[in-house]
């Protein structure tokens, strides 16, 4: 498994059997020295919030930063749908390797089938624990947990909390962290955002960062850390992400030396409300649960499409023969739960085609009518309420009435920090969990397997892979008298002072907005050689305009949220050029990655197995000199490599 | 729409603030109420200006971070809304709208609009949870429960954490959070074993943190972006009642007993 300096650290042995004895083989830190370890937890999101709480419990002592104001915020509240478990409570087939099977061809062949299988084993023991912590998933009127479908799969293994699992899971996440902070094992650091690593020696043993309401920075020594700080969706500025969703962590880490892998696969979610006007700051998600009751359609004519554009037609009276219900036409056998990457291509395709619905022509429909016939309005009311309701209040229309309208949007990004099988970056001591890391989901992450890795990540495997590093250092062995501190503290504050100096006339947003446009048009739905090298000569311009015309007002030791979202939008400029250059070099199709000129004849992305089935981790090596590349060898024991088909 | 603005701004925590004024021109009906600040923003630093600093995050109406006095209201018009759901169609040309922070006591102003909420996050340090050990746990289905409970537990637990109950509260009272929270434990059969303590140490810490009583205005259900129901607080104060009753017969143990005035 090792190329070059990329090893994966995959155990040995069959599949099924790998994690279990692993976790026997590793060693283990005895109960009363493990106070002697002080870990950083960045991120308090389903990942982070379930490793510190974990952690603390076992007796390390661990400090959790997040940026906003209560951990309880962290963007993992805003999941919808639901979240994957191999428990077959609905005796239809479902297992552990069903589960694993569905997420290596739905990440298109491209994810470690180590991790994989781990995931899929611990996807059971989530949902005890977050029961037993009270999260109060739906339930049959026997009072037996209940489940839904999601794209991707032919079982019914997800749960779900209303419209609110993510809310659900991460206050559950919260309470166990809430209780190791009362217990003093965790302290806890909201409104603190982490600007940059610090590595001593080779290995990672702390972080700088700044208070977001006194400016004051400073730093935090540890004998690890583990970074769980969240997806980069927010690069293409409108995304389903929240606000403050960022890169920073993880690019200052790259920058220090970490891999940065798989940074071009993105996930563009199906059913989003469309953009409305360039004032738009976010795009809203409207789940993929939808998709078990809701079918998607457009109309087969032009003509039609236009009327309804200009709004001479309504949706409700296009007659059925008029009506498209394109992915129950080219994917029968997943119908309207197809995946991720495959719907939002098709309603694309529509668009494209001239058959786009939302008056700015890029929108397609999710129709509820035949659904209420069936079950009536109650019961789809029950089912998704709050989503109709949420829909209702962005766009003024009643979804119970009339189709919704949907377009696929910026919703998950499968790249990250490239870990092996312990969760560990290639720095010793740096640890990356949930969405920050590359490592489960391939070039296509399915729905509701997210919150499962977060949980997975913190709850269940870092407590085993932590104490492989931890047992092989000395506790306490750098502090933060080290120079290295002072030395990066001085960077952070140099970089902060220049944001502020520079005085210039475009706002931060404004930088954003364009690039977001850029990466968008040349490294969104669609990408290929030229649009991206296009980008790629582009974006360095762009930021260097940054750093001549930036404005932020105010000064650093203040609440300064124009600060906060330039240091931000600084790290979004350069890595927007990692991410073209990783769709660049991948000259394939697979998953979210679609090269226009790798494609079936029917429009299917055309996988290179024979030169692509490896991760493209990327090493920094300076400012004017480009990334290099190394490759981990994927390697295919248990499964074969198949053309992905959902038809 | 044209409208016109009056935003509460404050320097810091320590100074004082005031009301500005600011023209709102051009504001499209579809731009939500955070996308219009956003705008206003946009023009303030085009001419060199401080932005207003206002807290968000998700935009979607669930993380609970955003946090506007509009017109007086605690996250504006509309019934189940946050502040960030609220869209600029339910505004007329002309208007002057006004918008402050959240206020109460507990919650001092940092910046502008920005307000620190952190005392809810130590009234569920004080027992806002389950003591369940990662690993631990018995397999899920082990313990059915009825849709109903499950259905009601749920309606409690959709609390969001923003506070709006407290800033429309007289008397900057904290109990719909606080009932949402007991509710949500004490309706499954998980949450049993710690139920007296934790309403015990959860009311105690509100009342240390300086929140007000309930005296039945309801104004918090009617502001509640997640339509949590003030039957909450009825239930808050039974289980109070009973735990605190039984605790003179059965006192808790002393361990269970902390922070429990
Ligand atoms: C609208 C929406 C709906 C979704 N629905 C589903 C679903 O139904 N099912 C599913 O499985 N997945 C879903 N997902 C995906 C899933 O929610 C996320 O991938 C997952 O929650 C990420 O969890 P996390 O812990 O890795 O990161 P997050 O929850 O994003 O947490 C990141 C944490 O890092 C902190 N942080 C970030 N940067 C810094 C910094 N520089 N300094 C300090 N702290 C920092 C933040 O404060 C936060 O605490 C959805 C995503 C979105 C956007
Ligand atoms: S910004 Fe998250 S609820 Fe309004």
């Amino acid at each position: 498994m090792t190329n070059g300096k990329l090893d994966s650290k995959v155990p040995p042995g069959p599949l099924e059997k790998k994690w279990q004895e692993h976790c026997f083989n590793s060693k283990l830190i005895a109960p009363n020295n493990r106070r002697r370890f002080e870990i950083i937890v960045v991120g308090s999101g389903l990942a982070g919030a379930s490793a510190a709480a974990t952690l603390s419990e076992q007796g390390y002592r661990v400090k959790c930063f997040c940026y906003q104001d209560s951990p309880r915020r962290a963007h993992s509240i805003a999941a919808q749908g639901g979240i994957n478990a191999a428990k077959n409570y609905q005796n239809d087939g479902d297992s552990v390797y069903r589960l694993f099977y569905d997420t290596i061809k739905g990440g298109d062949f491209r994810a470690r089938e180590a991790n994989v299988h781990r995931l899929a084993e611990v996807s059971v023991n989530i949902i005890d624990q977050c029961v037993a912590q009270g999260v109060p998933f739906a339930r049959e009127y026997g009072g037996l947990l209940a489940n839904r479908s999601f794209g991707g799969a032919q079982v019914s293994r997800t749960f779900y909390a209303r419209g609110q699992t993510g809310q659900q899971l991460l206050l559950g996440a919260y309470s166990a962290l809430v209780k190791e902070i009362k217990n003093g094992g965790v302290q806890m650091f909201p409104r603190t955002e982490m600007l940059d690593l610090v590595v001593v020696d080779g290995h990672a043993k702390g972080i700088v960062v700044r208070n977001m309401v006194t400016g004051e920075i400073s730093s935090h020594a540890a004998d690890a850390v583990l970074l769980c700080t969240g997806g980069y969706g927010n690069v293409f500025y409108l995304s389903t992400n929240a606000k403050g969703c960022n890169v920073t962590a993880t690019y200052r880490a790259y920058k220090r030396g970490a891999y940065f892998a798989n940074p071009c696969f993105t996930q563009i979610h199906p059913t989003c409300i469309p953009v409305s006007g360039d004032y738009q700051s976010k795009l809203t998600l409207m789940s993929e649960s939808l998709r078990n009751d809701g079918r998607v359609w457009a109309p087969k004519s032009r003509e039609t499409a236009a009327r309804i554009r200009e709004g001479k037609m309504s949706p409700v009276d296009v007659p059925e023969e008029e009506r498209d219900y394109y992915l129950e036409r080219k994917y029968p056998s997943y119908g309207n739960l197809a995946p991720r990457d495959i719907s939002s291509r098709a309603a694309k395709e529509a668009c494209d085609d001239g058959r786009g619905v939302a008056p700015t022509g890029l929108g397609v429909f999710l129709d509820f009518s035949d659904s209420i016939k069936r079950l009536g309005e109650h019961v789809i009311r029950e089912r998704y309420g709050n989503l109709f309701l949420m829909y209702e209040n962005i766009t003024g229309q009643n979804g119970y009435k009339t189709p919704m309208m949907i377009y696929p949007a910026v919703h998950y990004t499968m790249g990250g920090l490239w870990v092996d099988y312990n969760l560990m970056s290639n720095i010793p001591g740096l640890f990356v969990l949930g969405e920050a890391n590359f490592s489960d989901h391939g070039a296509n992450r399915l729905g509701a397997s997210a919150l499962m890795q977060g949980l997975a990540d913190g709850y269940f495997v870092i407590p085993h892979t932590l104490p492989v590093y931890l047992a092989t250092i000395k506790p306490g062995s750098v502090t933060v008298k080290n120079p290295e501190f002072e030395s990066v503290r001085f960077e952070v504050a140099d970089r902060t002072r220049r944001l502020l100096s520079i005085k210039g006339k475009r706002t931060v947003d404004s930088f954003h907005r364009e690039l977001g446009m850029l990466v968008w048009d040349k490294c969104g739905m669609a990408r290929d050689k030229a649009g991206l090298e296009e980008a790629i000569s582009r974006i360095p311009a762009l930021r260097e305009e940054f750093w001549k015309n930036i404005f932020v007002p105010g000064q650093g030791e203040q609440l300064n949220q124009s600060l906060e979202k330039a240091g931000r939008v600084a790290d979004f400029l350069e890595f927007a050029e990692l991410m073209c250059r990783d769709a660049l070099a991948r000259e394939e199709s697979c998953g979210g990655h679609f090269r226009t000129e790798y494609q079936t004849p029917d429009g299917e992305a055309l996988r290179d197995d024979d030169h692509f089935a490896h991760v493209s981790a990327w090493e920094y090596t300076g400012e004017d000199t480009p990334p290099v590349l190394h490759k981990e060898q994927l390697k295919f024991e248990s499964v074969s490599l198949q053309t992905r088909s959902y038809k | 729409m044209n409208l016109k603005l009056k935003v509460w701004r404050q320097e810091n925590s320590s100074a004082t603030g005031r009301f500005e004024q600011y023209d709102a021109p051009g504001i499209p009906d579809d731009a939500s109420f955070l996308e219009m600040l956003d705008i206003v923003n946009e023009k303030i630093l085009e001419k060199g200006g401080d932005p207003i600093a206002f807290d968000h995050d998700c935009r979607e109406g669930i993380c609970g971070m955003c946090s506007l006095v509009i017109n007086g209201t605690p996250h504006g018009p509309g019934r189940a809304t946050t502040t960030c759901q609220v869209y600029m169609r339910h505004f007329r040309d002309g208007d002057t709208i006004t918008i402050e922070p959240f206020r109460a006591k507990p919650f001092p102003i940092l910046r502008d609009l920005v307000v620190d909420r952190s005392a809810f996050d130590r009234i569920q340090q004080s027992g806002g949870f389950i003591n369940v050990r990662s690993g631990s746990a018995p397999e899920a289905n082990a313990i059915p429960i009825p849709k109903n409970k499950a259905d009601l537990a749920m309606d409690a637990a959709a609390c969001i954490g923003c506070g709006a109950c407290v800033a429309a509260c007289p008397n900057a009272s904290a109990m719909l959070f606080v009932g949402a929270k007991v509710s949500h434990f004490a309706l499954l059969p998980q949450g049993q074993p710690e139920r007296r303590k934790r309403v015990l140490s959860m009311v105690a810490k509100m009342d240390e943190e300086g929140f007000g009583n309930c005296t039945n205005h309801y104004e918090c259900e009617a502001v509640c972006p997640a339509e949590i129901k003030v039957d909450v607080i009825s239930r808050l104060n039974r289980e109070y009642l009973a735990a605190s009753t039984l605790s003179l017969i059965e006192p808790l143990p002393n361990a269970a007993a902390e922070g429990v005035a």
